[in-house]
């Protein structure tokens, strides 16, 4: 199988001694056309991959910024094979930047597997992360996954044991998505201490496969804070809720987003930075 | 509609190890809840067939909850019907009003011996969040129950109870403002306080091994009944009919007798205002298998996988999805699910009334409603079990409402 973006991403990062920074959107919000334009100006602004939210009438892990960003985007017709086409729609401007979507499993079975992973990888995704797809009944959709070359990222927590972590990161592919905290994404209660610890017990647990962490990361000093912990850093509610706000205010949300993402580079380069010296 | 001659279904070997029901079941959760999940698994072997959590239980049932529930004969509504006689299974007198309290009761004991300090549910008609509210008072937990304020809205009496029996609610404004809402939001707590928190869970849907767990708890009202009926009637019943939401009560009905092959199973949906209509909450008679809530079933989803919206006059049975023993069931054609709709819940709900002097649940009237068609079917040599799940008094509102708009309830 040829190097994917995914995994040539975290190499160049790692050659560079830099973590990756992974602004999540909700695809549709705040609006339609503005989907494209806003993951361009990410990239702009320093995002190294990029995690495009599909919409999900009942997103049960998520807190309330991400699942109203969920409602606002399904009024606007927004599903799975509008966000396809989204993401087919930025590859024709982008053919670097790896993408990956992250979303609750009916909209793919009702789809089809098959025909999911298909369309996917035409449109050019690089990987899947379903958040209520846990390692037991991942088995079906991971096969249709790999036949198309397209990663299977998966979630570890703060309630995984060790001895599942180990058979989790056997068939992770691409990069484990750590959530920091025991909560819903956009929680506030991330505390980097005890966090620090867990991340030691995971990385000991998945040998060299990339460790992206997040929930509950709002702000350039989360960021820093948590930049050292892994190889990667998520952002998502903090960024979903600076779009809808700039949406309101009349402002370009583009243009928001590209600054987002340059205030959280800086932080999270900052802090490799101090993290070398 | 003939008995049909439905393949025995084995009663054990589901679910299998992992929680699935054939297709079905399973545990479609995040992976923060797969370890509490399979705490909760480790507790539900262990304690479930242990002699001192069975007697403790067999306690609770009898002198907190009241059980044995009778087995009457509604005499004079059969009569009126011109057909079979129909029995029913009188849940409705349960403690708190419904069948729900036997699962609460069971699910309490287990919380408290895993050392759990706080319950939380998601309630749709109000009946589970009263029995848990009143369960959890018993034990001297703190109890939070999350509800849609849709359902807020219409299960009014409901919400007061819980408030009196300590219980804290919480009004969900999120999607539909329904029992679905409520689930999603009562999984959010849950994650969010894994360590304390026991979730109780009303009805045999969710990830493993609630369906299994809320089954085995339920399942008093089917050996009861098969039991009274062999001591009283000296046979069993032609056909057992019950109303299916998330299913709780009919597979508490159902499942002793799915041996019985010569017993016939009714599980009946909320039609609505017609399935051709689109404003119904029957997966089972028009959906198709999909994964909502922590299970793969039979769900009410459009082409794009997104929930549909559901419509039942009766908020218990409000659900667009259904426990996936059901589904199961459905395809091995062991049960027969129908509907009933709205309006014609609505006239069952008059017909007991008047002439058995019992309100029932409009829940349960759905079940009433199929029976008093089949009783005409099997004619007078016939015996219908029907689980009169619950009680009416919640839904006074509801039945005055419908009556005053013309035509809406015959």
């Amino acid at each position: 199988m040829s190097v994917g973006r995914i995994q040539e991403c975290f190499q160049r990062l790692a050659a560079e001694r830099r973590k990756a920074l992974i602004p999540f959107v909700t695809a549709g919000d705040p609006g339609t056309e503005q989907t494209v334009p806003i993951l361009q100006a990410l990239v702009s602004g320093g995002a190294d991959l990029l995690e495009l939210g599909v919409p999900f009438s009942d997103p049960m892990a998520d807190g309330p910024v991400i699942q109203g960003s969920s409602e606002r985007a399904l009024k606007r017709g927004v599903g799975l094979r509008a966000v396809l086409q989204m993401v087919s729609t930025f590859r024709e401007t982008d053919c670097r930047t790896p993408l990956v979507l992250m979303g609750y499993l009916n909209p793919v079975e009702r789809m089809g597997h098959a025909e999911f992973c298909e369309r996917a990888h035409a449109a050019g995704v690089d990987g899947v992360l379903i958040v209520d797809m846990p390692l037991e009944e991942a088995g079906p959709l991971r096969a249709e996954l790999r036949a198309r070359q397209l990663d299977c990222v998966m979630l570890a927590a703060p309630t995984t044991s060790a001895a599942r972590l180990r058979r989790i990161g056997r068939q992770v592919s691409g990069f484990l998505y750590y959530v920091t905290l025991k909560g819903v994404t956009g929680s506030t209660r991330l505390q980097v201490a005890a966090v620090t610890e867990a991340l030691q017990q995971v990385r000991a647990c998945i040998g060299a496969l990339p460790l992206a962490v997040g929930f509950g990361i709002k702000n350039a000093a989360g960021v820093a804070a948590l930049a050292p912990l892994g190889d990667a850093v998520v952002v998502g509610s903090a960024l979903v809720d600076n779009l809808a706000a700039a949406a309101r205010r009349g402002e370009s949300p583009a243009q928001s987003a590209e600054d987002f993402a340059r205030t959280m580079r800086a932080a999270l380069d900052s802090a490799s930075r101090n993290q070398e010296s | 509609m003939p008995l049909h001659d439905s393949a025995a279904v084995a009663a054990s070997g589901v679910p299998d190890a992992s929680g699935h029901f054939g297709p079905y079941g399973g545990r479609f959760v995040a992976e923060t809840l797969m370890a509490p999940l399979a705490e909760l698994e480790a507790a539900w072997r262990r304690y479930l067939p242990d002699s001192e959590f069975q007697r403790e239980l067999r306690d609770e049932l009898r002198d907190f909850v009241g059980r044995p529930t009778p087995l009457y004969l509604a005499a004079r509504w059969s009569r009126s019907l011109g057909g079979a006689r129909i029995y029913l299974k009188r849940e409705d007198l349960s403690h708190t009003g419904a069948h729900k309290i036997n699962n609460t009761v069971g699910q309490a004991l287990l919380a408290v011996r895993m050392g759990k300090r706080r319950i939380i549910a998601e309630t749709g008609a109000g009946q589970h969040g009263v029995a848990c509210a009143a369960t959890a008072a018993r034990h001297g937990l703190p109890c939070v129950v999350y509800m849609g304020e849709e359902d807020t809205r219409r299960q009014a009496p409901n919400v007061s109870r819980m408030r009196l029996l300590g219980a804290e609610i919480v009004t969900v404004n999120s999607g539909s403002r329904t029992l679905k809402d409520a689930l999603n939001e009562a999984l959010r707590d849950w994650v969010a306080n894994v360590d304390e928190t026991f979730y109780i869970i009303g009805s045999v849907a969710g990830p493993h091994p609630y369906p299994a767990l809320v089954r085995d708890l339920q399942t008093v009202i089917g050996r009861e009944a098969r039991e009274q009926c062999l001591e009283r009637l000296g046979r069993l019943p032609h056909a057992l009919v019950a109303c299916v939401g998330g299913g709780s009560n009919a597979i508490g009905l159902f499942h002793p007798f799915l041996e019985d092959r010569d017993v016939a199973l009714y599980g009946v949906e909320a039609g609505g205002l017609g399935l051709d209509s689109g404003r119904h909450a029957a997966p089972l008679n028009s959906g198709a298998p999909g994964v909502l809530h922590g299970a793969r079933s039979y769900l009410m989803s459009d082409a794009d996988g997104q929930v549909l919206p559901t419509h039942s006059i009766s908020a218990g049975l409000d659900y667009p999805g259904v426990g996936p023993e059901h589904a199961w069931l459905k395809d091995r054609c062991r049960v027969h699910y129908d509907v009933v709709e709205d309006a014609e819940a609505v006239e069952a709900f008059h017909a007991l009334s008047r002439n058995e002097g019992i309100l029932p649940a409009l829940e349960s009237s759905h079940a009433l409603a199929y029976a008093a068609r089949l009783a005409r079917e099997l004619g007078p040599e016939g015996i219908i079990l029907v689980n009169l799940s619950g009680r009416g008094d919640k839904d006074l509102q509801n039945v005055l409402e419908a009556q005053a708009v013309p035509g809406a309830a015959a």
